[in-house]
């Protein structure tokens, strides 16, 4: 493939005049068919040919962002879209405090933003991988629509990382580059970098509690770089983000339409007790002990994702500038964190204690409080819809000990409620608390597909609006036979 | 920079190298055929002192002790066993390199302390494949980084995850701004022979080399992916023990505990015993000659084991210096002395080498070049004192030459009986006990007239008086009794009052003469340049890196190049 076989500035919308930045060209020009075979095989499996009704990002004006049409997977337009530049923007947090932002990477900082970048770029492919095999078994042809869309963005945002890389740095770059086309989630040999990406999503409920918990971490990350003193990485997150709340979106609709209709089912079956699981499995939905079993599950590995609670490499990355805090702008304090504390769950003498850490190494652990505290949001607007039918139950997000690989709480095996237990205990009780077996195979069974316009699966609600409010029969995927 | 002392874990005040696997924290040795398998899987709660915990199988000393101690067993235990595979007993985790927060807070002392030993065990595994063909495959399935890569290039064979993340790295420059202790750069050039270019590359890159690019530039001998790593493994493994010399059925003997028993001021073994002068900042270690005749021949020395006089000797001596380095700070000088039959110590070396081709025999003669250089490298001023009644023959005669200076008492001390003083050469030092220049002492010695050597050869077996001693240059000074107590008062006086530093340098510069091995360049460079870094501002300031790291505070550096 040559340059001139390809137009890129009509096939790749872009605002980082592409046509005339050899140096992207010619990078992209060996990457871009890696890019096509990379989705064909590892996209979603089986409908690369239908026509889905999908959002594409255009420009980053508010008339552009957002283009809805039919489009075939493959022929998506994935472009290279970075927030506008902002005039004499400066550098919001660290030792670099208050200098203008770098336009170009900094020698010192080259290793450890590459690393950065590479990091949030491997998880943008991982959960297209992770997801391909949900269309089979899509819910309804709005859902359907939806994991394609979602699907089509994390593609978008491998892209936005890809840039950067080959952009900005060099050789090295493009090598990293290859190598995110190498990896696959799960693969023995050349397994995706963080834990959580290379668990199977086998099911829908998977999915949403993935897009709810997972993408969520993903949004706290790049909440965080979107802060960064270099400028193309900031602006670059900035507009990923405008994409990343649809994805919270299909996640926290997707869960309350779960348990809108678990708990309708069991009020017109007269069910009043939530543990009288057979009773409740009979009716075609999913019993709300499954579903916060799942939850367990997702939050916990997706706390993982956040690192150690005291993270040099994390303290670093603030001092230099390169990756803030969550709504940096908004702290009042002096974004350097010299002489400040921040508490931190450890686990002192088999006990689990809040220590005062230097705010600068506990800079993991402050994203991971907030984005506690943003799930725990979500998860008030789940128990509204429960308490609105009438079942009495609640879900909780179980204690930050609880089910962890990475982190002060790895060796240990606590409950939910946070009370440390003895491994034989933990064994004979882990079934309690997170999904067994015989969980998975019951959802599972629920997963027949439903092809037809405006209908919906026996376990989850309609949605109360359509996308681009259409209505509800509208046929958001023209399936080829 | 305050160089306090950190407090020792559990409430111990002396650091112990005696171990065996029943205590080991830090590492699993388990043998199965000819194959042995050393994992490492560091606890992290298991620092020998107090303020740092051990993650991601990072290292300090007390790692260090138990890995060396498994690597004797090995030979000495194990003689069967012709391939070890060093590898991580924890996932995606090999090792991460000494802790440096360990590092950070360690006395300028203990560091040098930690990283001489940490050398001396890496070319132990180097010297157990060489001297006695067991060869180490290190299997890294996950970051090695810094110290972790330096235990990886001790071993014949890398082999590297490729998982497109696990990584080799010397990251010490760039990290800490130092550089790596344990001999990686030397072994990057001198044994891997890395291009300097790539070196260069290599070792001020953080991240580290990864994948067909380490191969490519030699960093690791081979990279496999992870689903075929465990069949790779086992394969080599096989490869490695069809080609190694080692085992044919022999049975190992057992390295059990020393006998040793503490007091305030001395230290007693069944064949040594050390005591302090602390006023004077000395110690002596007295070596006891064996009490009879060598066994009738080597199945009644394999009977005897550990028991054996040369191996218990041997195991004393080693616990001994290794206990002054680290636990006795203020010790300006060692004095060797001896006491026993000289004719018995050649008669067992005389045993020793009839059976040179029995294996304990062959490890027994390595452990004791081992040791002879662990005394050669140590800081301390050494001195041997020959005096009546002493055994210094064969073996032993080493100690004599070791010795920065020597001192042997002419003809019979007044109102004493004992017969005067002599020593003997024998086969063993002709060859058994290179320096780690390459050269036996005696070459050492004699750099500007091997004839010399030729001519101590011919006096091999023969009881050597002072005078003669002196003449062919065996002893620096041989005195009379008359002048023996003031010249040897006066030369320790005089020793103990010069900067220990200046002695340090001194000592290390003079004891190793002639040409240059890899061994000698590692510690050469160990002492010179590393320990220089280690001590400047823009390492261990309060700005330095080494203080800064952890911290997420960027170094402060002097930009002055020296």
């Amino acid at each position: 493939m040559t340059i001139q076989a390809i137009d890129y500035s009509t096939k790749i919308p872009n605002n980082v005049n592409l046509t005339e930045d050899r140096q992207v060209l010619r990078a992209l020009e060996s990457w871009h068919p890696g890019y096509i075979d990379w989705w064909k095989s590892m996209g979603p499996e089986g409908f690369q040919e239908a026509m889905v009704y999908l959002r594409t990002a255009v420009s980053v004006d508010p008339k552009g962002w957002a283009k809805f049409d039919y489009v075939k997977m493959p022929d998506y337009r994935w472009g290279i879209l970075l927030a506008p530049q902002e005039e004499g923007r400066t550098i919001p947090f660290g030792r670099h405090l208050g200098e203008p932002v770098w336009q170009e990477v900094p020698g010192e900082y080259r290793a450890m933003l590459r690393r950065l970048i590479t990091i949030q770029g491997d998880t943008e492919p991982a959960s297209v991988e992770q997801q391909r095999h949900l269309g089979k078994t899509a819910p309804s042809l709005y859902d359907m629509r939806n994991v394609f869309q979602v699907n089509v963005e994390e593609g978008r945002h491998l892209w936005a990382m890809i840039y950067l890389l080959q952009k900005y740095f060099g050789r090295d770059g493009r090598e990293e580059a290859a190598e995110l086309l190498q990896r696959r989630s799960g693969d023995p040999d050349k397994p995706r970098m963080l834990g959580a990406f290379n668990e199977q999503t086998p099911d829908w409920l998977s999915f949403h509690m993935f897009t709810f918990f997972t993408d969520r971490d993903g949004k706290m990350q790049l909440e965080s770089l979107a802060q960064s003193g270099f400028d193309p990485l900031s602006r670059t997150c900035r507009f990923m983000l405008t994409e990343e709340a649809h994805h919270m979106f299909v996640g926290e609709t997707g869960i309350g339409r779960t348990l809108q209709r678990t708990c309708e089912a069991m009020k017109e079956a007269g069910i009043e007790d939530v543990n009288d699981i057979e009773r409740v499995r009979a009716l075609g939905v999913i019993d709300l002990p499954t579903i916060k079993k799942k939850l367990n599950m997702h939050y916990s590995l997706s706390l993982d994702l956040f690192g150690s609670e005291v993270s040099t490499n994390a303290a670093n990355a603030f001092n230099a500038g390169l990756k803030g805090r969550f709504q940096e702008s908004k702290i009042q304090d002096d974004h350097k964190l010299d002489n400040a504390n921040y508490p931190v769950l450890k686990l002192v003498d088999g006990k689990i204690k809040r220590i005062d850490e230097p705010a600068l190494t506990a800079i993991n652990m402050r994203l991971r409080d907030d984005y506690t505290a943003d799930c725990q949001r979500g998860l008030e607007r789940w128990n509204k819809i429960i308490e609105r039918t009438g079942v009495a139950y609640r879900l909780e997000l179980p204690h930050v000990a609880f089910h962890r690989q990475i982190g002060e709480f790895k060796n240990i095996q606590a409950k939910p409620d946070g009370t440390i237990v003895d491994d034989a205990t933990w064994s004979r009780d882990k079934e309690k608390y997170l999904p067994s077996k015989d969980d998975g195979e019951f959802i599972q069974s629920l997963m027949k597909p439903v092809t037809e316009p405006g209908k919906f699966a026996s376990w989850i609600a309609p949605p109360r609006v359509g996308i681009d409010n259409k209505p509800g029969d509208f046929e958001y995927v023209k399936i080829v036979a | 920079m305050v160089d306090t002392e950190r407090k020792l874990a559990n409430g111990k005040t002396r650091i112990d190298f005696q171990t065996d696997p029943s205590l080991y924290r830090h590492w699993k040795l388990a043998v199965d055929g000819d194959v042995a398998t050393l994992a490492m899987d560091v606890d992290e709660k298991g620092g020998l002192f107090e303020g740092y915990d051990l993650k991601l199988n990072s290292y300090d000393l007390g790692v260090d002790i138990e890995l060396a101690d498994a690597i004797e067993r090995l030979r000495f235990e194990h003689p069967q066993v012709k391939v070890v595979l060093l590898r991580s007993g924890k996932p995606r985790v090999f090792c991460a390199g000494a802790n440096i927060r360990m590092l950070a807070g360690a006395t300028h002392a203990h560091k040098v302390n930690f990283c001489k030993f940490t050398n001396e065990t890496r070319n132990g595994i180097e010297d157990a494949s060489e001297a006695s063909g067991l060869r180490t495959i290190c299997a890294i399935n996950g970051t090695a980084a810094g110290g972790g890569y330096e235990l990886a290039l001790a071993a014949d064979h890398i082999m590297l995850i490729d998982d497109g993340s696990s990584s080799v790295s010397l990251p010490e420059l760039p990290l800490l701004a130092v550089l790596p202790g344990t001999g990686g750069l030397t072994r990057v050039t001198d044994k891997r022979r890395v291009r300097r270019d790539h070196a260069d590359f290599f070792c001020t890159t953080e991240e580290g080399v990864k994948g067909k690019r380490a191969v490519e530039w030699r960093l690791v001998d081979e990279v496999v992916p992870g689903s075929k790593f465990e069949e790779a493994i086992r394969q080599r493994a096989q490869d490695f023990a069809a080609k190694s010399p080692r085992g044919h059925g022999a049975q190992g003997i057992a390295l059990k505990p020393l006998k040793r028993e503490r007091a305030s001021d001395a230290v007693e073994y069944s064949t040594t015993s050390v005591t302090f002068q602390r006023p004077e900042r000395l110690a002596t270690i007295a070596l006891r000659g064996p009490e009879g005749a060598p066994p009738a021949n080597a199945d009644a020395m394999l009977a005897l084991g550990a028991d054996f006089w040369p191996l218990r000797l041997a195991r004393e001596l080693d616990d001994a210096i290794l206990d002054i380095r680290i636990n006795e700070l203020d010790v300006a000088a060692i004095v060797f002395k001896s006491c026993g039959d000289g004719e018995r110590v050649l008669a067992y070396d005389a045993f020793l080498n009839a059976n040179r081709r029995h294996w304990l025999a062959r490890e027994i003669a390595h452990y004791w070049k081992r040791v002879l250089k662990r005394i050669d490298l140590t800081s301390r001023s050494l001195v041997t004192l020959v005096e009546p009644d002493s055994c210094f023959a064969g073996t032993l005669a080493e100690l004599v030459l070791a010795a920065d200076r020597s001192y042997m008492l002419i003809g019979e001390r007044e109102a004493d009986n004992k017969p005067p003083a002599e020593i003997a050469l024998s086969e063993q030092n002709f060859g058994l006990y290179p320096m780690s220049n390459g050269l036996t002492r005696l070459a050492s010695r004699f750099l500007a007239d091997p004839a010399q050597v030729d001519a101590a050869k011919a006096e091999i077996g023969r009881k050597l008086d002072a005078e003669t001693a002196e003449r062919l240059g065996l002893v620096t000074f041989a005195c009379d009794d008359i002048d023996w107590e003031d010249e040897v008062r006066v030369f320790l006086e005089e020793r103990a009052s010069f900067s220990p530093d200046g002695l340090t340098g001194l000592e290390a510069n003079l004891r190793f003469g002639g040409p240059e091995t890899m061994e000698s360049k590692i510690f050469a460079r160990l002492t010179a340049w590393q320990n220089w870094i280690f001590q400047r501002p823009n390492a261990i300031g309060d700005e330095g890196a080494l203080k800064r790291y952890g911290t997420g505070q960027r170094p402060a550096f002097d930009t002055k190049r020296v």
